[in-house]
């Protein structure tokens, strides 16, 4: 049994009381968090403060402990519930990308078409390249990832994300893992996919990213969504003292 | 035409090259120097050359091992294949999360402890002489088909365990990327697990291939006439230890080569997936 959400038509994801916690520590502490279709949704916060398991549990990579995430208005925390149909529509990039490195970069790209939509293998590597070639990386799509720099490597994890023609991402903390010089390259597609009106919600310690790309900005702490605003208002007028705190915190590292 | 100048770094490895065959060489002439100088002083030399080194019983006894020896390779590539099956599916059982499958992963578990801990020559005698004796048919008696199955039991619980580390070696991340985009777990395992798990299992499943092609031998113990046998045969034969010198011989033109393909394969996965080995 699936229950239906009222105002399911106007959210792709909707959190209600979202709780998960690993044996005895409590790591979402009912998260609500409604994200409408083609929003881009940016979560800031302390390290260890839920950000990746929040994500995780939207794509269910972690079992949700209870509350309900509609997704187009489905419960998909349903305990249960097969997580496959789900994850094929939600795509989702990693940290540290993890790509497939027995592969190359177009079959990286095409092993998720291949595999799950049941795409030939010679269209899923030529919508693969084309893909790659979008993003700036037609040239290398022979080479095996650790051939490539870490931008060039993140923007193919990125592009085998979207191969499947995702309807949602998740985007944990993409530039954490490169050198200054390569978050650029990177933070440039997420900006051609948020024109494209890509429904995302991020994680990351990009706090000037955050704040020119997202439409509501959440701050998490200890598992909880303290503060949630427009951008301009949470980084320029926080009103949580925590927040305050925080974006202090991280204006003193020069990260903002 | 401009010849493209040799840099800094290709004179000096050049020149190491040089040096390291030159000492190569004079090293090695002066070992086989000593070798076969040295050794026929010993006062024994002449004694064992002709019981070990006889030239007319190797020559003599080389076409009939050769001929037994066509029987070791046919259970090598009959036991192979089916210990390479055998132990995935050991390694997938013993891997096994789902509640229903655990009669399965409790098997498999059996399964690897006790055979691992029985040495294959207790195995081939307990089996080849059991497994007969419970009265089957003829061609089922046949000491060779029970031989072949001690071999694959006993290898397939030792390659399981193999094959289980290299599973467990491949990164959470990769099944999270992998499932993140909808592939089931079966996928997940045959397309990108096992895959990677393979290549680093590579050298160890290259031992236990080259420990394989010897244990053949071990089937002799329960009748078939393959090489060992033979050799014993001709050795009785003639009253000379030169037939067991041929065997080791032919043993050693099958795992030498295979060695260095298996090595050679490495080096070339190596660096097809780009990784550069630090001196
Ligand atoms: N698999 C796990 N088992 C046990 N504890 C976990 C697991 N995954 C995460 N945690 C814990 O959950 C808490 C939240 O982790 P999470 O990775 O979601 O934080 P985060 O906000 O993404 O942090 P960061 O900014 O460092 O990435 C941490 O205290 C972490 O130790
Ligand atoms: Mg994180």
């Amino acid at each position: 049994m699936t229950s239906e959400s009222p105002t399911a038509a106007v959210l792709k994801i909707q959190m209600r009381g979202v709780y998960k916690a690993f044996d005895a520590t409590t790591v979402l502490d009912g998260i609500n968090l409604d994200v409408a279709t083609g929003n881009v949704i940016a979560l800031i916060g302390a390290s260890g403060s839920g950000k990746s398991t929040l994500l995780r549990c939207v794509n269910l990579l972690e079992p949700v402990d209870d509350g309900e995430i509609f997704f187009d208005g489905v419960d998909i925390a349903e305990p249960g519930l097969d997580p496959d149909p789900i994850r094929r529509r939600i795509g989702m990039v990693f940290q540290s990308f993890n790509l497939f490195p027995h592969m190359s970069v177009t079959d990286n790209v095409a092993i998720g078409p291949r595999k799950v939509l049941g795409v030939s293998k010679s269209q899923a590597r030529s919508d693969g390249l084309e893909m790659l070639t979008r993003l700036g990386l037609g040239e290398r799509a022979d080479a095996y990832p650790d051939q490539l720099s870490g931008g060039q490597q993140q923007r193919v994890a990125i592009a085998r994300s979207l191969a499947m023609n995702p309807e949602v991402m998740l985007l944990d903390e993409i530039t954490s893992a490169l050198d200054p010089e390569l978050v650029g390259e990177v933070l440039d597609v997420i900006r051609g996919l948020k024109e494209a009106g890509m429904t995302m919600l991020f994680a990351t310690h990009e706090m000037a990213f955050a704040r020119e790309i997202s439409d509501t900005v959440c701050f998490l702490h200890k598992g909880r969504i303290l503060e949630e605003g427009p951008p301009d208002q949470i980084f320029g007028d926080p009103r949580e003292p925590r927040t305050k705190a925080f974006l202090q915190r991280v204006t003193d590292a020069g990260r903002l | 035409m401009t010849v493209p100048p040799l840099t800094r770094r290709a004179v000096y490895e050049q020149k190491q090259r040089r040096r390291a065959m030159v000492i190569a060489t004079v090293s090695t002439t002066i070992a086989l120097v000593a070798v076969v100088v040295l050794i026929p002083l010993t006062p024994g030399w002449e004694k064992v050359k002709k019981s070990f080194f006889d030239a007319d019983i190797f020559v003599e006894s080389f076409p009939g091992l050769l001929d037994a020896f066509l029987l070791d390779l046919k259970i090598l590539f009959v036991s192979t294949p089916l210990i390479l099956i055998v132990a995935l599916l050991i390694a997938l059982a013993r891997g096994a999360r789902r509640p229903a499958m655990f009669p399965l992963k409790a098997f498999a578990v059996i399964y690897t402890d006790v055979l691992r801990g029985i040495p294959v020559i207790l195995l081939v005698f307990l089996i080849g002489f059991g497994v007969p004796a419970l009265g089957l048919s003829r061609e089922l008696s046949n000491p060779v088909i029970w031989g072949t199955v001690t071999l694959v039991l006993s290898y397939s619980a030792y390659v399981s365990e193999v094959m289980r580390a290299g599973i467990d070696s491949v990164h959470e991340s990769q099944r999270a990327a992998a499932r993140s985009l909808g592939m089931t777990g079966h996928q997940t395992m045959s397309a990108v697990v096992l895959p990677q798990a393979f290549r680093r299992i590579v050298p160890p499943l290259m031992n236990s291939f080259v420990s394989l092609q010897k244990d053949v031998a071990l089937v002799s113990l329960i009748g078939p006439v393959e090489i060992l046998r033979q050799a014993g045969i001709d050795k009785a034969k003639t009253a000379n230890f030169t037939p067991y010198v041929a065997a080791a011989v032919i043993f050693l033109a099958l795992t030498i080569p295979f060695t260095r393909l298996a090595d050679w394969a490495l080096a070339r996965q190596r660096r097809r997936t780009g990784a550069t080995t630090i001196a």
